[in-house]
């Protein structure tokens, strides 16, 4: 089945496109002027996004909000797959990765850590097991009176110790390959954490705004609100608005709070990093499929801390682009100052834009930190910046 | 040197401390009246004896808690929150209240746990009983600070208890900044901090009165490369107490200024940072997880050599690798903030700093086993507790070892994994010790005999049961299941219907416990001085079961 899909026929789609969204804007906090008008769009290229039902679909009358064909807020909408980018019932391993690191990381867990706790753990039992039958006491009435021996207790040191040098040379790597920050030409998104919502920003693309909630069931709407369907995604995990990044474009992650403490997390990209206030944490990944990844806040920041799901639609540049416009923004000119990388403080890249002209090892990446700060229109924090806000 | 076992011809323990049922009124044997005994006790084994009942009633508290989150994540859906919310408060309650009370029921469990029922049980009740007998002293070096240790717990439990009548401390265990300032107000988290304080202030004074009982109250020839490695660990473990406890309270402190007059050391918009609360934190509660299990270490490494009938194997380094593992304690405590944005570096150091724990722990476990081997076991309850805590503790310790890695906990913080893990060492790990620990001393402390038929029961079952219960867990993590949720996907559901099947079976095995216990205490044959024979060799086996109210006024002198 393909994901992204046809690009069905349409002008229907973009019809839609406009009409679906207009409903559901007076609801949500993000203004969404830009996307009630059709003019950017080019009808042509505007996906139907799944080949389950397109001509059903596109005879859906446009004030429908429910719409299976696309995200309330016109997001193309790829359905949810399973066992893509969300959990799977009763199996025993890790969701399958999209993205470099992830991979990486999963071989590092099936093929390294794993293999070698199990092992440890056998070992550790069969010598038990071993024990307990030949030197219980029926067997071996007579207790030896060994108390020490130097060779095997120093052999019981060392091993360990060769044991844990080979898993920390992978483990070193896997920290450097999450450490490099996104080059040049990099997609930023920056993700807000709120009592009990996601916000996402796009600084690169105008600056537009969108908010995520997550979709109730039908039994527990009030009137007039949207109910999930299983097009939207798993009960918990679907959200009124989807994050829409492109496929094979390195995407830089900032996150920030506005209140308590929230993590921004998705399993499939090997990516969980804190939206804490008050500060910029950044983190840069490249999502390799297209597809629709959910994913979970986790770090307890109050009652509804299971109700704010992350929902991400990775779909090709292009369409990325059409989505970009559909939301009012713009993309960016190459070369553009926003387009630098943000050094991060403390960090060996930080080291490394002090001296003009320097080389990550790996990367070719260069780097100034003498050039001009880059010019960016959003606040530092997007905090409110004082205590009373978060109330129950 | 590296021998610790004393026969018990090895020392000269003078007449009148055996004291037996004829010698009641012996000065040695003087009891005080009821409430002079039990309310204002300066005796070191009544203390440990009324600490022992409040860890079992906290635990019975911590347990019953933790019955409901089963119950609860059941099934996908919130089924009973509701429920219990309007019970608790009265009333219809919303959505919100009923999910805030799913927060204060996971705070409650955490802080019990670890707070009220294995700190009072290891350090206070066992600690408590044995130390002083260990090393041949007559009581702790300060009998009624001993005292104001315990009774300090009363005023703190109450207040943690009674906090959820006032709303509920919703913050986890951990008490994270900025949800436990400006984002809860209300009177219950103030509450939640006065008893941590309390708790903190009770094992400060209990850490120095352990410290100087062990350096200062050694029976002559008692050399510290002498002392029972129950007695090491314990010295280890007030040491960590000492240091670490201190900066909880400073934490804890700022938390409450934050709260209510207007600091704002964690708030950003004073210039405060949230991160500086879990460095706080985590400086104290890393070494506290050691608090929790070195005094488990230190009961199995007695009962695996009492029922091997053999010395502990490499005594010295078990003893230095316990000293190892608090000293690297205080030094990895950022691993519990992977995803905070530390900077690399910081993180491959925590991360390298992690896995040096590894290599004690190894030690420890591998000089257990080389106890057992060459030896003459009988598989007595203790031992088969102890047993089980070595495979347990191995399961639960090399998980630790995959999550040490900053790397994976990119996807493995907050998951169940970690739920898993930590479980795995503690409710496997400490519980296991603590059961073991009170079938191995069960007939010292009160004189009678447990039944071995339903103590071997209540292992088998309550081994069945925890791992049913946590093994599942991992996969939940694996999944990426993210803990202190109280509704899950349901693609969650099947592994969370087994777990809550296991705490089913973990129950059962505790109504065996229980009337095990009564039954014991009520009808048990009477303990010999010595139930388990050659290979119990320190000194408590050398007195009278119960001990005597007072033993070792004579001091016995060890060769």
């Amino acid at each position: 089945m393909h994901r992204t899909g046809f690009k069905t026929v349409l002008a229907a789609a973009a019809l839609m496109l406009s009409g679906a969204v207009a409903p559901v804007a007076a609801q949500e906090p993000a203004p969404a002027p830009a996307s009630t008008s059709p003019g950017p769009q080019n009808s042509a290229n505007v996906p139907g996004a799944t080949n389950t039902a397109p001509t059903t679909a596109a005879a859906t009358p446009p004030a429908q909000p429910s719409s299976p064909l696309l995200a309330v807020d016109g997001a193309p909408g790829a359905v949810a797959q399973p066992g893509i980018g969300q959990p799977t019932d009763g199996v025993y391993g890790l969701q399958t990765q999209v993205t470099a690191n992830g991979r990486f990381a999963h071989w590092f867990h099936d093929a390294v850590l794993f293999p070698t706790i199990t092992a440890i753990s056998l070992l550790v039992l069969a010598l038990l097991g071993y024990a307990v039958l030949r030197f219980r006491r029926a067997r071996n009435p007579i207790p030896s009176k060994t108390s020490h021996n130097t060779t095997i207790e120093v052999l019981w040191t060392l091993l360990p110790v060769v044991a844990l040098v080979l898993i920390a040379v992978p483990s070193i790597g896997l920290l450097q390959a999450q450490f490099r920050p996104a080059p040049s030409g990099a997609v930023t998104l920056k993700a807000i954490g709120n009592q009990w919502y996601w916000t996402y920003q796009y600084p690169d693309h105008g600056g537009f705004e969108i908010t995520a909630n997550m979709l109730k069931e039908k039994s527990e709407i009030a009137a007039g609100e949207r109910a999930r369907t299983d097009r939207d995604g798993p009960r918990l995990l679907a959200t009124d608005n989807r994050v829409v990044l492109p496929v094979g474009v390195p995407i830089r992650l900032i996150t920030t709070s506005n209140d308590v403490i929230h993590s921004w997390a998705v399993p499939a990209f090997w990516l969980k990093l804190d939206a804490i206030p008050g500060r910029l944490n950044e983190t840069g990944f490249t999502i390799e499929k297209p597809g629709l990844y959910f994913g979970q806040c986790s770090e307890l920041c109050g009652s509804r801390h299971a109700y704010m799901p992350i929902a991400v639609e990775a779909v090709s540049p292009a369409v990325f682009a059409q989505w970009v416009a559909a939301k009012g923004g713009t993309m960016p000119a190459a070369g553009k100052a926003s387009d630098k990388v943000i050094p991060q403080a403390e960090s060996d890249a930080a080291d490394a834009t002090s001296n003009s002209g320097s080389t990550y090892p790996d990367g070719g990446q260069v780097l100034n930190g003498t050039e001009q700060a880059p010019v960016t229109s959003q606040r530092a924090t997007g905090n409110a910046g004082g205590p009373g806000n978060a109330g129950l | 040197m590296t021998d610790t076992a004393l026969t018990p011809n090895a020392f000269v323990a003078h007449g009148h401390d055996k004291g037996h049922e004829d010698h009641a009124h012996h000065d040695a044997d003087h009891k005080p009246g009821f409430f002079q005994r039990w309310f204002m006790s300066t005796n070191h084994k009544d203390i440990g004896t009324l600490y022992l009942i409040f860890a079992i009633v906290a635990g019975i508290i911590g347990g019953a808690i933790s019955g409901l989150m089963r119950a609860e994540l059941a099934h996908p859906g919130i089924q009973y929150l509701g429920g219990w919310a309007s019970m608790l408060h009265g009333g219809e309650q919303s959505l919100d209240q009923s999910l805030h009370l799913w927060n204060v029921l996971i705070t409650a469990h955490g802080l019990i746990m670890v707070f009220f029922m294995v700190m009072p049980a290891m350090v206070g009740g066992f600690g408590n009983w044995f130390v002083p007998i260990m090393i041949g002293a007559p009581d702790m070096a300060f009998p009624r600070m001993n005292n104001v240790s315990f009774w300090l717990l009363i005023p703190s439990f109450t207040l943690l208890l009674a906090s959820p009548f006032f709303g509920g401390a919703g913050n986890g265990w951990t008490l994270y900044a900025p949800l436990s300032t400006y984002g809860e107000p209300g009177p219950s988290t103030d509450m939640a901090i006065l008893s941590l304080h309390l708790a903190g202030a009770s094992s400060i004074l209990g850490a120095i009165n352990f410290i100087t009982t062990i350096f200062n109250m050694r029976a002559p020839g008692m050399t510290l490369h002498k002392m029972p490695l129950f007695v090491w660990s314990m010295l280890v473990t007030a040491f960590l107490l000492l240091l670490a406890l201190p900066v909880l309270a400073a934490a804890i402190t700022m938390l409450l200024t934050d709260r209510n007059f207007g600091t704002t050391f964690f708030d950003p918009a004073g210039g405060g940072d949230p991160v500086l609360y879990q460095h706080l934190f985590w400086f104290f509660g890393h070494p506290e997880v050691y608090i929790m299990i070195l005094p488990g270490f230190g009961i199995v490494s007695q009962i695996i050599a009492t029922f091997s009938r053999k010395p502990v194997f490499g005594y010295l380094g078990m003893a230095y690798a316990m000293v190892a593992i608090g000293v690297v304690g205080f030094v990895v405590w950022a691993h519990h903030m992977f995803t905070t944005g530390l900077s690399v570096n910081t993180k491959m150091y925590f991360t390298a700093a992690t896995m040096v724990i590894a290599v004690p722990t190894g030690i420890k476990i591998f000089s257990w086993i080389a106890t057992m081997w060459g030896g003459s076991m009988s598989f007595k309850t203790p031992m088969t507790w102890a047993i089980g805590f070595i495979f347990m503790f191995t399961v639960g310790g090399v998980t630790g070892v995959v999550l040490a890695n900053g790397g994976v906990d990119d996807y493995m913080q907050d998951t169940y994994y970690v739920v898993a893990h930590f479980h795995y060492v503690l409710s496997l790990g400490a519980v296991f010790s603590l059961f073991a620990g009170f079938y191995y001393w069960f007939p010292k402390m009160s004189g009678r005999m447990y039944s071995e038929l339903l103590g071997q029961l209540h292992f088998a079952v309550f081994f069945v049961g925890v791992n049913v219960l946590f093994f599942p867990m991992h996969f939940l993590g694996l999944q990426g299941m993210p803990r202190r949720y109280p509704d899950y996907p349901d693609a969650y559901a099947h592994w969370n219907a087994i777990a809550s099947h296991g705490y089913e079976i973990m129950a059962a095995s505790m109504a065996i416990f229980f009337v095990n216990v009564v039954w014991s205490l009520l009808a048990g044959p009477k303990a010999p001085d010595n139930p388990w024979g050659e290979g119990a060799t320190t000194l408590e086996w050398t007195l009278s079961s119960p001990p005597p109210y007072h033993q070792f006024e004579t001091l016995p002198v060890v060769h």
